[in-house]
């Protein structure tokens, strides 16, 4: 089953290596991956998309709370987050399409980024299966360069991840 | 302290060391080290030079056993500090607390394939409970401060600290600080009372209960506890490789070691009980064989201060979180109040009881040297010492046919099973117990991969006895090959060989040879009363097995008998 995590990790040099061993020792991909500073500088925030085996998830996020320089794991319940990643595509253009292209940016709220003479930069924020849904749009003009960045959660309604005490 | 001193990473080290009470570290020199290893010159540790840094680091692994202490070993950059890793990947899997300070190359080299550099702390990362890159020499006297506290509490382990050369040059005011501050480690101590309590209400209702204790009794000194626990639910207590000295094996209550080389009656106590209370154990796939078949019968309560070994290899009904001795405690507590009758398990415990008479551990004793009746002999002779062992054959015969009675006293690499860990380790142990007699229960094998510290006890008047059960082979692999193998004895024949009291006597160290059974006493006398380190080799029946055997995979109470 797919889950998303979000991890509360000292703000260090090699945090990322040590939790990223976790993961591939017990055979799990990582199918994305978003690190950035929190509120307090000193705690950065992965938000950490696995799927695989429930039961051996398990073990990870244990092994996860072992970790000196883990503050915290959640792993968040399918259904309660908010979910979005950013992504950029250089779209091939020409006369005939930009217009054609630019409908389909207002239709999905995404963004002209940048402007060149045969290329376009989409730049769209949304869940995963909004940005897959653009891109399969985007795919007939011909995508010269895609990048996307890993997807950033968090709890709908009050419920927080905080270092706690 | 309070008064902040000028001084350099190097000997502000020092003074980390002070702080944290060390007397004693294992070590070997080199380039990056001269500015520590110039400190360590004239400072009041006992540093103890070893020849590979392998042994420095069983070494701080067996001195940190025998005394509860944290053990600490020291090596150089590139191939000193990778000739630490099997010392720190022993120590991790049997969860010794040890501190391995390591130097590095000066920080404006890192990354740049300098000469004798290694990216250690990427190296030993999956096996440190927690490891270190001091950048800065400001950072030096916290990390130090936390290394020992992260390796010393909760589930103890390795702690690795690399210094690069220039911080141990650069200057600091010297301050030790008195707390840590740790967000992301905060070691559970107490158990949840209301699991305790469903503990008790599950104990009380059993009728055939087992306890299977580890070195989880050990690690905690609970020893005292798990005595007084055990005796108040009247239940058998079976321990494992780890747990050895932990409950008496004398007493009547004790079966001894559960699975692949345990003891019929304990393999038997577990697949018939209807409650396992496993205390500071993992379920090791040696205790356990076949998982599925594992204590078909048994609600089991885990009691561990990891969460991470709760249910990882079996289910588990009733998890404690904590302590294992401030558990056990509050456990007894709460059965005192609840328990009425004392009576409920005696049919069970007569049932035991029973086949501990029909299935003895047992071996044939002939006129031939018998490696179990070597061990018996120490036994009889010296039952107080302290029993270290290589891996093998002749681990396990030291674990069946010593009676070990108190805690500490059974050093042995378990988790990794380290041949060349037993003589290392034995210094280390006689370096903290030198009231102790020490002996490294060896196999001609195993002591061939760190013998040359037989030139480090010499030198530093370290005492020690091995004595090699020699039978020209590498005896466990041996017997896997008889018995699954159709005797193919590939490559596991050593017979060649080796004059161990030759070798003995190059070093400088005494060395008996003994190839009769009448002849085990009176060497063993003379090797304790010439205290001096002594290597006995004992030219033992070539292909002796260990006996009963369960089948790697196969459930535990399928047991094979090999006594020949």
């Amino acid at each position: 089953m797919k889950h998303t995590l979000a991890i509360l990790v000292e703000n260090r040099s090699g945090v990322l290596t040590r939790v990223a061993g976790l993961f591939s020792r017990r055979g799990f991909n990582i199918e994305s991956l978003a690190v950035g500073v929190t509120d307090n500088p000193d705690i950065s925030r992965m938000t950490i998309v696995v799927s695989g085996d429930d039961h051996v998830l398990e073990q990870v996020i244990k092994q996860l709370n072992k970790l000196i320089d883990v503050i915290r794991v959640s792993d968040f319940e399918p259904g309660e987050t908010i979910e979005r990643e950013l992504a950029f595509f250089k779209v091939k253009v020409d006369k005939g399409n930009r217009s054609e292209v630019m409908q389909i940016v207002d239709v999905f709220r995404a963004q002209i980024v940048d402007v060149g003479v045969k290329s376009l930069i989409v730049g769209v924020t949304g869940t995963n299966d909004k940005i897959d849904a653009i891109e399969k749009l985007l795919r007939g003009f011909g995508i010269l360069e895609v990048v996307r960045t890993g997807t950033v959660a968090m709890n709908r309604g009050a419920k927080t991840v905080k270092p706690g005490k | 302290m309070g008064k902040k001193t000028r001084m350099t990473g190097a000997r502000a080290l020092i003074e980390s060391l002070y702080a944290e009470k060390v007397e004693v570290m294992f070590g070997y020199p080199g380039g990056v080290l001269l500015p520590i290893y110039d400190e360590l010159y004239d400072a009041d540790i006992d540093h103890i030079l070893v020849r590979h840094e392998q042994a420095a680091a069983h070494a701080a692994d067996g001195y940190a056993r025998a005394t509860g202490k944290v053990g600490v070993c020291l090596a150089t950059s590139g191939p000193g500090a990778t000739n630490l890793v099997t010392g720190i990947a022993n120590a991790y899997m049997d969860s010794v607390p040890i501190v391995a300070i390591t130097g590095q190359v000066p920080r404006p080299l890192i990354g740049n394939d300098a000469f004798q550099e290694a990216n250690i702390t990427g190296i030993t990362l999956p096996i440190t409970k927690h490891n270190y890159l001091v950048t800065d020499v400001i950072d030096l006297p916290w990390i130090i401060k936390e290394a020992f506290h992260i390796a010393s509490t909760g589930r103890q382990g390795p702690v690795l600290v690399d210094i690069p050369k220039d911080v141990t040059t650069d200057e600091i005011d010297f301050e030790y600080p008195d707390k840590v501050h740790l967000n992301g480690y905060k070691p559970v101590k107490t158990g949840h009372k209301q699991q305790i309590k469903r503990g008790a209400e599950a104990i009380i209702k059993a009728r055939r209960p087992v306890i299977y204790v580890g070195g989880g009794i050990i690690s905690s000194n609970a020893s005292k506890e798990l005595l007084e626990f055990a005796e108040i639910i009247n239940a058998p207590v079976t321990t494992t490789l780890m747990a050895k000295g932990a409950f008496p094996d004398i007493h009547p209550l004790c079966v001894g070691m559960p699975g692949m080389h345990g003891t019929k009656y304990a393999n038997f106590a577990i697949q018939e009980s209807d409650l396992l209370i496993a205390i500071g154990v993992r379920f090791d796939d040696r205790v356990t064989g076949k998982v599925d078949s594992f204590a078909p019968n048994a609600r089991i309560i885990h009691i561990d201060v990891d969460p991470a070994e709760i249910s990882k290899n079996v289910r588990v009904d009733i998890p404690i979180v904590g302590n294992a001795r401030s558990i056990l405690k509050v456990l007894v507590e709460f059965i005192s109040e609840l328990k009425k009758s004392k009576s409920g398990t005696t049919e069970w415990i007569r049932k035991v009881e029973k086949w501990k008479q029909l299935y003895p551990l047992k071996y044939l004793m002939d006129e031939s040297l018998k490696p179990q009746y070597i061990v018996e002999q120490i036994n009889e002779l010296y039952p107080d010492s302290i029993i270290v062992t290589e891996v093998g054959q002749n681990q396990m015969w030291a674990a069946q046919y010593f009676k070990y009675s108190q805690p500490r006293t059974f050093i042995s690499s378990g988790g990794l099973g380290t041949m060349g860990f037993g003589f290392p380790a034995a210094m280390g142990a006689k370096k903290g117990r030198p009231d102790k007699v020490v002996f490294d229960i060896a196999g001609d094998g195993s002591f061939q991969m760190n013998s040359q510290e037989l030139a480090t006890v010499v030198k530093n008047d370290i005492p020690v006895i091995v004595a090699i059960l020699n039978n020209g082979f590498l005896g466990m692999v041996r017997q896997w090959q008889d018995l699954f193998f159709d005797k193919r004895y590939s490559f596991t024949s050593i017979d060649n060989s080796v004059d161990f009291v030759k070798l003995a006597e190059a070093y400088g160290a005494l060395g008996l040879r003994v190839t009769k059974p009448e002849e085990v006493g009176p060497a063993l006398k003379e090797a304790v009363d010439s205290l001096r380190p002594t290597v006995i080799d004992f030219v033992v029946e070539r292909e002796e097995n260990v006996s009963p055997m369960v089948p790697a995979g196969a459930a535990i109470n399928e047991i094979l008998d090999l006594e020949a």
